[in-house]
């Protein structure tokens, strides 16, 4: 059945009528073109579907957009600033060559991005916990990690 | 696209009961991240779910009057590993609720339904299982509390009539955890986004002097059809001196309780191996938190 649904997405209030079954990746990706959020695993494991569900990050392949409904939500799309300026998350992936095929990099942003906006600093090692939800067949989390530390200072 | 029929949103235990009696075979679901993967699977189809994530009532983590610590089953895994409660009073809760998924994962899974699912390898277990936790579960007639041991009936199969009734309350108990000091080991392939091949929990109370077990609970996740206590073990090391003889006579008494199977995650032989292993561990590691030393 189509329900009405009432969201804040990348800074402006959107309403969608969605299927119930409709998971939030399908209605980010195919009705507000928001091509970022990944399809990978599609069972919560993978990490490249993640975007910031009210700042936290949530796998939105395994969350039903009817969920969201009332609720705030950023993507990659909705870290632009003036134009051609990167996030400082982004800018350091760029800087610390931390982005390969690129397919987790969206998703590893959004959680680099809760992480800075966290405002504590952390070690390489907890930077690394932080990220287990994100799976990186390049690179060997090495340059992410780099790039995170460049962000968030080091502890 | 998910095979869902129908979608409801409870806004209070009393909304939630009255839609499950309404919708025959219809799921509850909170965070989502079992059920979801269920409805991917096919294993569960057309289906009509319930959820109960916006139920303010079932949140949060409270320390009661007479001292019991109450936690809302729709609490997440990271408010509980968040929590000041959970870290002073029960802190190898705090590092159980950490082992769970990925950050992501517990952002939004819940601990009631990591105890509902029933799943045999839950993270959540085994220590509220050593507290010898108790449930308070709603129903048409009203709230009945039952021990969290015993609940798990066995694989995916818990003690709940899932078209009428809720799991609202985990309370750890005073005089269960008061005194007492915990600790979770797990054994995964990975570190992350990992199930147990098997997890340990072992809550001990030493005796006044420090020098021998005044009360010790063991339960273990993966070796046996539920999570499990090793109930004739804890009562023979009842008193038992901090020795090497002790922790030795652990390892055969836990060996001898658990009944473990062969499973494409890990062989029989692997699993006995690892809780003799990590319940020493656990036991190890419960000891220096209480203060004790094996002499």
């Amino acid at each position: 059945m189509i329900k009405i649904v009432h969201m804040h997405v990348n800074g402006t209030d959107v309403e969608l009528g969605v299927d119930e079954g409709e998971s939030l990746t399908d209605t980010l990706r195919n009705r507000l073109g928001l091509t970022s959020v990944k399809k990978g695993c599609e069972a919560g494991e993978c990490g490249a579907c993640t975007i910031l569900l009210d700042g936290k990050s949530v796998n939105s392949c395994i969350y039903l957009t009817v969920w969201a409904d009332g609720h705030t939500i950023l993507t990659v799309e909705g870290l632009q600033r003036n134009p051609g300026e990167l996030h400082p998350v982004q800018q350091a992936f760029v800087d610390e060559a931390a982005v390969q095929c690129g397919f987790c990099t969206p998703g590893l942003i959004m959680t680099g991005v809760e992480i800075a906006n966290s405002g504590e600093t952390y070690t390489r090692e907890e930077l690394r916990e932080l990220i287990s939800g994100h799976l990186c067949r390049c690179t060997g989390y090495e340059n992410i990690l780099n790039a995170l530390e460049k962000v968030v200072g080091k502890k | 696209m998910y095979d869902i029929r129908k979608t409801y949103s409870a806004s209070s235990v009393s909304e939630a009961l009255r839609l499950l009696l309404e919708n025959d075979g219809a799921t509850i679901i909170s965070g989502g991240t079992d059920v979801m993967i269920r409805l991917k699977e096919r294993k569960l189809k057309q289906a009509v779910l319930i959820s109960i994530a916006n139920i303010t009532e079932l949140k949060g983590i409270a320390v009661r009057e007479n001292g019991d610590i109450a936690i809302g089953a729709g609490t997440t895994f990271d408010e509980i590993y968040r929590s000041e409660i959970i870290r002073e009073c029960v802190p190898a809760l705090a590092f159980a609720a950490n082992q769970v998924g990925s950050p992501q994962i517990r952002h939004v899974a819940t601990i009631g339904g990591n105890i509902c699912n029933g799943a045999v390898s839950a993270d959540g277990v085994p220590v509220l299982l050593a507290y010898d936790s108790c449930l308070e579960i709603a129903g048409v007639s009203g709230i009945r509390t039952q021990t969290l041991s015993g609940f798990h009936t066995g694989p995916g199969k818990v003690n709940l009539d899932q078209s009428s009734e809720l799991l609202t309350t985990i309370v750890i108990p005073r005089a269960e955890y008061e005194g007492y000091f915990a600790a979770y080991y797990k054994f995964g392939q990975r570190n992350a986004m990992e199930i147990a091949t098997l997890g340990c929990a072992v809550c001990l109370r030493l005796s006044a002097d420090k020098k021998s077990i005044d009360e010790l609970r063991i339960a273990v996740s993966v070796a046996a059809p539920t999570p499990l206590r090793c109930r004739k073990t804890e009562a023979r090391l009842r008193g038992a001196p901090l020795t090497n003889q002790t922790i030795a006579a652990l390892r055969k008494g836990v060996l001898s309780e658990v009944q473990p199977r062969d499973s494409w995650r890990a062989s029989r032989q692997l699993r006995l191996q690892l809780a003799k292993e990590l319940s020493e561990r656990a036991f190890r590691q419960a000891l220096e938190t209480a203060g004790g030393e094996i002499v």
